[in-house]
């Protein structure tokens, strides 16, 4: 199993922090992993992205062309992005600002609506595990358990009562995703 | 502390491994996209649990000259930097190879020339390979091309620079840099408290003063010194060569490349064998030296070598010079910071075969 990822949204909306996450998890489930961000002046109010693979096998190339899966989480992004899925792919994105949805009909694609779920549970910062929890539900790769403990390693001690609220935002994510 | 597997940064390893290795100093000065390693060494704080001293020095060539200083006496020292800097420490890196001082100098490429880019490259070979500063000398040079190496070559080039008592350089770029892997760190090492014979530490009576310099006004005494750095360098060639081979038992092309591009040609290699095109890949993991001897046994069964470099063509020289005519050599490069992608590489190989 080798599962080639390419998260990619705004700075600011966790897209690196995300990737952290999974390739911890991976990580713990004895997975080889390599998380390559995009990285510089680009990352300062523009956008941002991250290569995630996880892996039964030694990963070769961290840097790619062609994803398995596609997160996507601004317009900007799926410009550049939704042609970089490999054909019979899968393409996840929030709706939130999208003005041209997704087009192709090779690939599988899921919604999910998480700034506006994140916003009407008043916890905005946990936008990006919401968005984690669909692709956990959609791409069964990484078990909860082992997120959790992903998370408990990535984030600061002071942050570990947040633990809890990133849980819910996970579980609400799994719910809240939907095949177009 | 113990043996650990943890995710990193290259940058954060190189970094961790240094303590971990039982280093004496770092020091260095800030610059994209290596700066973490100071980062992480500062937050680190060694001197308070191992006694490692780490400093950000008032420039690059300060922080050079520290190095300088703290080899002359003997101690595991070390800087990092990035392109625009590592040519600011041109100066001290000859006069250390110069006097025979062991250090490690860490470069993580990013595109040139001048200020460039902050984005990734392999631009730097020319200058870690075949000198850098003025005069006839070499720096043993390591090409990671993990962040598992980026721990491991931390030790090996300490090793490598007091076998030698010359500079070893740990060639690697922003992509190593930036990007986290898996990683085994090594337990905790103590500082050595040995007194190396040649180290500058105080003259006692017993034995005849230590001068540590790269001047010698006299000419013959000078090409003596000469001829011993070179043999030197020879003894390197020798002992030092270290590469890794992939799929080259029955390869009719072989793509050579190291660091990031060698991980793009694994991926290319599975491309280009899926569409039944035989590809092997040699990573040299020794820039200098270089595995000539090797290259040139599979020049005798390649149809062609393809060097593939984030440059305009640099380490296809030394392609060229291991194969000696025998086969068909070629470059494909990017360059600015732009990192070709494995596709891009197997559609090169492609117009490589038809000539």
């Amino acid at each position: 199993m080798t599962e080639e990822i390419i998260i990619a949204g705004f700075g600011g909306q966790g897209v690196l922090s995300m990737g952290k996450i999974m390739a911890y998890s991976g990580m713990m489930q004895d997975m080889e992993v390599s998380w390559m961000p995009s990285y510089g002046p680009e990352m300062r109010g523009g956008t941002a992205n991250v290569n995630v693979i996880l892996s039964d096998e030694r990963i070769s190339s961290p840097i790619l062309r062609s994803f398995d899966t596609a997160i996507i989480l601004n317009q900007q992004s799926m410009d550049k992005f939704e042609k970089s899925v490999k054909p019979g792919g899968t393409l996840i994105y929030d709706g939130n600002g999208i003005t041209r949805h997704p087009e192709r009909k090779d690939i599988t694609v899921y919604r999910i609506d998480a700034a506006e779920e994140a916003s009407k549970m008043k916890m905005q910062k946990v936008f990006n595990m919401i968005v984690l929890g669909g692709f956990m539900k959609v791409k069964p790769i990484l078990k909860t358990e082992y997120v959790l403990k992903g998370l408990k390693k990535s984030l600061p001690e002071r942050y570990h009562n947040l633990i809890p609220l990133n849980e819910k935002a996970i579980e609400r994510g799994m719910e809240i995703i939907n095949k177009v | 502390m113990e043996k650990e597997l943890r995710l990193m940064k290259g940058n954060e390893a190189i970094a961790e491994a240094a303590i971990r290795a039982g280093a004496d100093g770092y020091f260095g000065y800030p610059i994209t996209p290596q700066s973490e390693i100071l980062e992480y060494l500062m937050e680190a704080n060694p001197q308070a649990t191992t006694g490692m001293v780490v400093l950000q020095a008032e420039s690059e060539v300060a922080a050079i000259n520290m190095v300088y200083g703290g080899a002359a006496c003997g101690k595991k020292v070390m800087t990092s930097s990035s392109s625009p800097g590592i040519s600011l420490k041109q100066e001290g890196i000859t006069y250390i190879a110069g006097a025979e001082l062991p250090c490690l100098i860490v470069n993580v490429v990013r595109g040139g020339p001048g200020l460039g880019t902050i984005q990734p490259a392999q631009s730097d070979y020319f200058q870690a390979t075949k000198g850098g500063g003025h005069g006839d000398y070499h720096l043993l040079v390591l090409a990671p091309a993990s962040v598992q190496e980026m721990a491991d070559f931390v030790e090996l080039g300490f090793d490598l620079a007091f076998k030698y008592r010359n500079p070893v350089m740990i060639l690697s770029d922003g992509a190593i840099g930036q990007m986290m892997e898996k990683v085994w760190l090594k337990p905790q090492k103590k500082r050595s408290e040995e007194i190396l014979p040649w180290a500058t530490t105080g003259k006692p009576a017993s034995r005849p003063r230590n001068i540590i310099t790269s001047l010698d006004l006299d000419s013959e005494r000078q090409e003596k010194f000469n001829l011993k750095l070179i043999a030197k360098y020879r003894e390197m060639e020798e002992n030092e060569v270290r590469f890794e081979e992939f799929m080259t038992d029955d390869a009719e092309y072989l793509f050579v490349a190291y660091g990031t591009s060698a991980r793009l040609c694994q991926k290319a290699l599975q491309l280009a064998r899926a569409e039944g095109i035989k590809a092997g890949l040699l990573r040299p993991i020794t820039l200098f030296p270089f595995p000539k001897k090797r290259l040139n046994e599979l020049a005798d069964r390649t149809k062609g070598m393809l060097a593939v470099e984030m440059s305009a063509g640099q380490m296809v020289e030394d392609v060229m010079l291991s194969v000696n005519g025998k086969t068909r050599v070629s470059h494909y490069g990017r360059m600015g910071g732009m990192i070709p992608t494995p596709e891009e590489v197997v559609e090169n190989l492609k117009s490589f075969i038809k000539g």
